[in-house]
């Protein structure tokens, strides 16, 4: 096996005649936390709806382990940028729903789903209905979902686009966690840089549309990170000028 | 349940049983008053009542006997009408090949109104069971296929594609996804099914019938009893009533979700 776990060659997508991805290419590491940043609009869940098949692109390659991209092979999850916790079923039974979808044993399903729910500290909630919750529980548990799956690709397209400030924060730390404790490789979207650059192994910048690369930078500050310290503060001034989207 | 809701619930139920005092204390008021003209009083409707239970004058069958014939009807062309009819509101909705095979025949046939079968119907079953439940049939059909169908068409996009992405298969989308966010939809479909049932029911019975709630109502009529006529609308009313309510409580057990 190779050490790049994801390979994106040439990646090219136009919806008719709007080009929206523009030659693509990049690779991921096993266990990597990669952040893209990109304006408003540039593409960016057009790219996740290309990674996981759900649009299939005009031209290029997606591999997985070398082998092209298929959610009936790949253990892929996806948190939408919309809240997508299936309201019909309780908190565990959400959590539960991918697992079950990949025929895991119930064993498994109960030992993950208690592990998932102990770390998101919602275990009081586990019998409760999400629109029982707060929003930003309900999209906790479509993180805790994703995560439950050992995904080989676990993407998250904005996840936390719609909370405040403090909620982010102690997000940021959880979604962290989580990819420490499950040893995910994550694909993570944001249109905030400081969230980004917390968060990222590896940041990709993309263009305004159509997206290109501008540029892939290996974020190597020690976890965890200080969003005050000077090393953090230069990290973002830089990809701040890199990007100049206004 | 909490006690704010218990003390609410109460009133609630004070209120109504004080409008139904309210309504039959007038009733009575306009009757004695000698302003009810062919209208018989609360009380001879009830006296009526009771001798129905019993007596099978004038319309052939006891009370309890027509209520069972109506129920019978109702009950086995609701049943097939849920059966047929929202599964195959799902499928249509979910499967492009079955709503184009199914849709011409469909929109041919909804447009007409279910009494206007009563005709052919008693000309090909006869007046029995199963014309009547054919058409009863036919009213509820229409309602739980359409909504069905809606249910499944308004399907949230993004969570359709949480379960392509966790690499479900088309059928299994449907099942998991679909058809449980359908629910509520399906439901409501269930309930106006239910009334056109029973209206088209009564329709069918004062038309062709030997038996049952509508052929008594009718019966009522023939021989000037209006008092009959009552308890039979009346009978009508509480069925009615306890139809939905059953359903109701089916709902909020299938669509827990929706109601806690
Ligand atoms: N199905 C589609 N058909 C045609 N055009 C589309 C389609 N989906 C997206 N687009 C267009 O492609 C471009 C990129 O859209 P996309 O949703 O990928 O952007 P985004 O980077 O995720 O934006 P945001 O920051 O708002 O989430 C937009 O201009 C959008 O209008
Ligand atoms: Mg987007």
């Amino acid at each position: 096996m190779s050490e790049n776990k994801i390979q994106v060659k040439n990646l090219t997508h136009a919806f008719g005649d709007l080009l929206v991805l523009d030659d693509i290419s990049f690779n991921i590491k096993n266990e990597e936390f990669v952040c893209v940043v990109g304006p408003t609009g540039c593409g960016k869940t057009t790219f996740l709806n290309l990674l996981t098949r759900l649009i299939i692109p005009t031209s290029g390659e997606i591999l997985i382990d070398g082998i092209p991209a298929d959610p009936k092979i790949h253990n892929i999850s996806f948190a939408f940028q919309e809240p997508s916790a299936f309201p019909w079923l309780t908190v565990e039974e959400n959590i539960a729903y991918g697992m079950k979808i990949k025929k895991e044993s119930k064993d498994v399903i109960k030992k993950r789903t208690d592990e998932v729910l102990n770390l998101l500290g919602l275990q009081k909630f586990r019998k409760q209905y999400p629109h029982q919750l707060s929003v930003s529980s309900e999209q906790r548990i479509v993180i805790g979902r994703s995560f439950a799956m050992h995904p080989d690709l676990l993407l998250m397209d904005e996840p936390y686009g719609q909370m405040d400030i403090k909620m982010r924060f102690y997000l940021e730390d959880e979604v962290i966690r989580l990819w420490k404790n499950f040893k995910s490789t994550v694909i993570f979207i944001t249109h905030n840089i400081e969230e980004a650059i917390y968060l990222a192994d590896k940041v990709i910048i993309l263009t305004n549309k159509p997206a290109k690369i501008k540029e892939e930078l290996e974020i190597n500050i020690p976890r965890p990170r200080d969003i005050a310290s000077k090393e953090f503060i230069e990290y973002r001034k830089y990809v701040t000028d890199q990007i100049k989207w206004w | 349940m909490s006690r704010k809701k218990q003390i609410s619930k109460f009133r609630y139920n004070i209120y109504a049983i004080l409008s139904v005092v309210v309504f039959l204390i007038l009733w009575q008021l306009i009757v004695s008053l000698g302003y009810g003209g062919i209208i018989p009083s609360p009380v001879v409707v009830f006296r009526t009542f009771l001798i129905k239970m019993t007596d099978s004058r004038p319309d052939g069958s006891t009370l309890p006997t027509n209520i069972l014939v109506s129920l019978q009807v109702a009950c086995t062309g609701l049943f097939l009408a849920i059966a047929i009819g929202v599964p195959l509101g799902w499928l249509m909705g979910w499967y492009k090949g079955i709503d184009r095979f199914v849709r011409p025949i469909f929109e041919f046939i909804r447009p007409i109104p279910p009494i206007s079968w009563i005709p052919l119907t008693i000309i090909w079953f006869g007046i029995g069971l199963g014309a009547k439940s054919m058409i009863v049939f036919f009213a509820s059909f229409v309602p739980c296929l359409i909504n069905a169908y809606t249910g499944i068409k308004e399907t949230n996009k993004t969570m359709i594609n949480v379960a392509r992405t966790f690499g479900a298969s088309n059928f299994k989308v449907f099942t998991s996804v679909a058809i449980p966010s359908a629910m509520p939809l399906t439901f409501t479909g269930i309930r106006i099914a239910l009334n056109s049932a029973w209206s088209t029911l009564v329709a069918a019975e004062l038309l062709a019938a030997n038996a049952g709630v509508g052929y008594m109502i009718n019966m009522g009529r023939s021989f000037g009893r209006v008092d009959i006529i009552l308890v039979g609308m009346v009978s009508i009313g509480i069925m009615g009533y306890i139809f939905s309510y059953v359903f109701k409580k089916i709902e909020s057990v299938v669509v827990k979700w929706r109601t806690v």
